[in-house]
């Protein structure tokens, strides 16, 4: 099977105000999306993964970000870095769609929100007023809004969190997309109403057979939803597995030491694991690989020299990859933590 | 666990019939007949005994936060009575209020804003020391909350959202408190951020003997932190249990429902997932009856949860729950 959406080598960088240097926010990042799958981008603040996330539709704002010569969006064997305004247009909100995390600031205050969903429908499919505003009903019907017939009028400032995340869900599927991103979409709300709203994609995503690429900070998330993850730190992706390996096996340090971190609901109430330190600067990646500050496996090879995406072999799954060297010194492991 | 028949574990923090109603909003400008008030809280009780951790669950618009600043009188409640190791908080003047809130402080949620912009580490530290009249080290303070004494001489924006945090936690630590409330102070954080603050909270408590309300949304970070849990539904307590005990045996639907929709880390887990229909009423029209009915997943929800306002009553000893049907709880989530 063909990849439908293959990023290879994306560099976003930042110019920085005060002439700091170069932000370099997302560095070489490579993955594939095939079709009708979920992947996870999972990783903390300033990993680069909502940087990775804007480039592909290019909504970086240019300056101060820009996406440097050699790096590769490619969507149906189309690199959309090469496409003009109006060729990217017809793709954007049409094949590929997204939905962004804080859905107040994300809808227009001052049109009803099936004005907003229909305007997709309009540009896109040529779509008469009134065909389109039918459309709008059928979406919110779709993505389960009470009384579509009603909702369809409103304004988003009468709707609740949750309903207002629907609605944001409906626009992007408007055109039926093949790709939907998803930028933490459900980190704004409650925990009641992230449950709706990730069984809502989950059934979507069955109905209309699209990808999702999955943007998230909350490992929970995806074990529950995506197929495989992609986990990123400082810019790079550090781990690639499916997602039952990544739980079972996680090999990168960052990712044993981010799944030791979270507070489990079912675990009693212990002192929890937490990484040293912080995130280091984006203007400042540390020399040799980007982790080994925090890592406590780290040894002089590790300052030295950056490791590349290594594959950790057979029995683990296609595609189980890991940035670190303890992939090929295994035997550093022992003895710690 | 709060008992408050034990002399020994006498409660520290007492809080009885709290109310906090915001009156409705006029519409026309102002001009109009005045709406609905807003019941923010709507008649909470509970003890916090020296040295525990009592964590309050619940969503937005809860009215967990409301409680929190009520208690401290940062907001002044519409009825109700607060006492803090003997004394009527309502009650007190603006000098004793002053002179109480040095052993009662508060960690605010967001790093961000509750740190002043204008002012170094060092000052926003030794202001709460200037105005209890008090001695303290900056130096020493950084060091207890895992800080360089580099970062005196800091501006908040310089530093991360853990870096503000431990500062806020610091400045609260400032005036030797007893009592801290503790308002989603990790809410903002990454989670391996998370991680060390919650720690720092737990080894603060058990070197200064400190007693916390932490308030938070989050089930699974209240239960590495407290002792007795509260889960409050539009503004009332719905669900009171020593902590192992409400998450091994929920007695409310809702909190059995926030149990089951925490995502959890683990791609084979085989839970059953409660999934909530609809949105959480307005507090300014709950419904009649139990406020949950509307949503309640419970099989037993009948024409009684419609009508009857379910009192928080005790069910085992010492685990209280608000339902009709409590003594049949629905199933939790099998592992």
């Amino acid at each position: 099977m063909s990849a439908l959406l293959r990023v290879r080598d994306l560099k976003t960088y930042f110019v920085t105000e005060q002439g700091k240097g170069t932000a370099r926010a997302v560095d070489e990042v490579s993955f594939d999306l095939y079709p009708g799958e979920t992947l996870g981008i999972v990783g903390e603040s300033g990993c680069g993964k909502t940087v990775t996330s804007l480039s592909i539709l290019r909504l970086v704002p240019e300056p101060p970000g820009h996406v440097l010569p050699g790096s590769v969006i490619e969507f149906e064997g189309r690199n959309l870095l090469a496409l003009s305004a109006p060729e990217l247009r017809a793709v954007r909100g049409n094949q590929i769609a997204m939905i962004f995390q804080e859905p107040m600031t994300s809808l227009n205050p001052v049109f009803t929100v099936g004005d907003q969903i229909a305007e997709a429908a309009i540009i896109h499919q040529h779509l008469s007023r009134r065909a389109a505003r039918a459309r709008a009903i059928e979406m919110l019907r779709l993505v389960g809004i009470p009384d579509p017939e009603e909702r369809v009028d409103d304004y988003p400032h009468q709707l609740s969190g949750g309903m207002r995340q629907r609605v944001m869900i409906a626009m992007a599927l408007v055109c039926h997309p093949k790709v939907l991103i998803a930028d933490e979409p459900t980190t704004a709300l409650d925990v009641t109403i992230q449950a709706q709203i990730l069984e809502l994609l989950d059934r979507l995503q069955k109905e209309l057979g699209m990808a999702v690429l999955l943007i998230t900070h909350d490992l929970g998330v995806v074990a529950g939803h995506a197929d495989r993850v992609v986990v990123m730190y400082a810019g790079r992706v550090v781990e690639t597995a499916t997602t039952n390996a990544l739980f079972e096996r996680p090999t990168h340090p960052y990712t044993e030491g981010l799944l030791a971190a979270v507070p489990r609901i079912d675990a009693p109430r212990a002192r929890l694991h937490a990484i040293p330190g912080q995130v280091p600067a984006a203007t400042d990646w540390p020399a040799g690989c980007r982790f080994h500050p925090r890592c406590p496996y780290a040894w002089d090879k590790c300052v030295a020299q950056e490791p590349p995406l290594i594959e950790i072999g057979a029995g683990d799954g296609e595609g189980h990859t890991a940035r670190c060297w303890l992939v090929t010194e295994p035997e550093r492991r022992q003895g710690k933590r | 666990m709060t008992n408050p028949q034990s002399p020994a574990l006498a409660p520290l923090l007492g809080v009885r019939d709290l109310v906090k109603h915001y009156s409705g909003e006029r519409s026309w400008f102002g001009l109009g007949a005045p709406r609905a008030p807003i019941r923010a809280v709507d008649g909470v009780s509970f003890t916090i005994a020296s040295g525990r951790t009592l964590g309050l669950v619940g969503e937005s618009g809860s009215g967990k936060t409301t409680v929190g600043r009520t208690i401290l009188r940062l907001q002044e409640p519409t009825s109700g009575k607060v006492t803090f190791d003997g004394n009527d908080v309502f009650a007190l003047d603006a000098a004793r209020l002053r002179a109480l809130r040095r052993r009662m402080q508060i960690v605010f949620q967001d790093p961000y804003s509750s740190l002043n912009p204008r002012m170094t580490v060092a000052q926003t530290l030794r202001e709460p020391l200037e105005i209890h009249r008090l001695n303290g080290a900056v130096a020493a303070l950084l060091e207890e909350v895992g800080l360089d004494a580099a970062f005196a001489k800091r501006y908040p924006h310089e530093l991360s959202g853990g870096q503000r945090q431990r500062v806020g936690i610091a400045r609260a630590l400032s005036v030797e408190p007893q009592f801290i409330v503790c308002d989603e102070p990790v809410s903002a954080l990454d989670v391996s951020v998370q991680a060390q603050v919650l720690n720092l909270l737990a080894d603060l408590q058990a070197k200064r003997r400190l007693t916390y309300l932490f308030i938070a949304h989050d089930l699974a970070v209240v239960r590495h932190i407290a002792d007795d849990v509260a889960v409050m539904y539009l503004g009332k307590i719905v669900e009171r249990a020593p902590a192992a005990e409400i998450y091994a045996q929920p007695r409310h639907p809702y909190t059995t429902s926030l149990l089951s929709a925490v995502p959890e880390p683990n791609p084979r887990a085989t839970k059953q997932r409660i999934v909530l229909v609809g949105d959480m009423p307005s507090p300014a029209h709950p419904p009649s009856g139990c406020p949950f009915h509307p949503r309640c997943p419970h099989p037993l929800k009948s024409e009684r949860c419609r009508t009857e306002i379910p009192p928080l009553r005790e069910i085992t000893p010492g685990h209280m729950a608000a339902c009709h049907y409590a003594e049949t709880p629905m199933a939790v989530s099998t592992p």
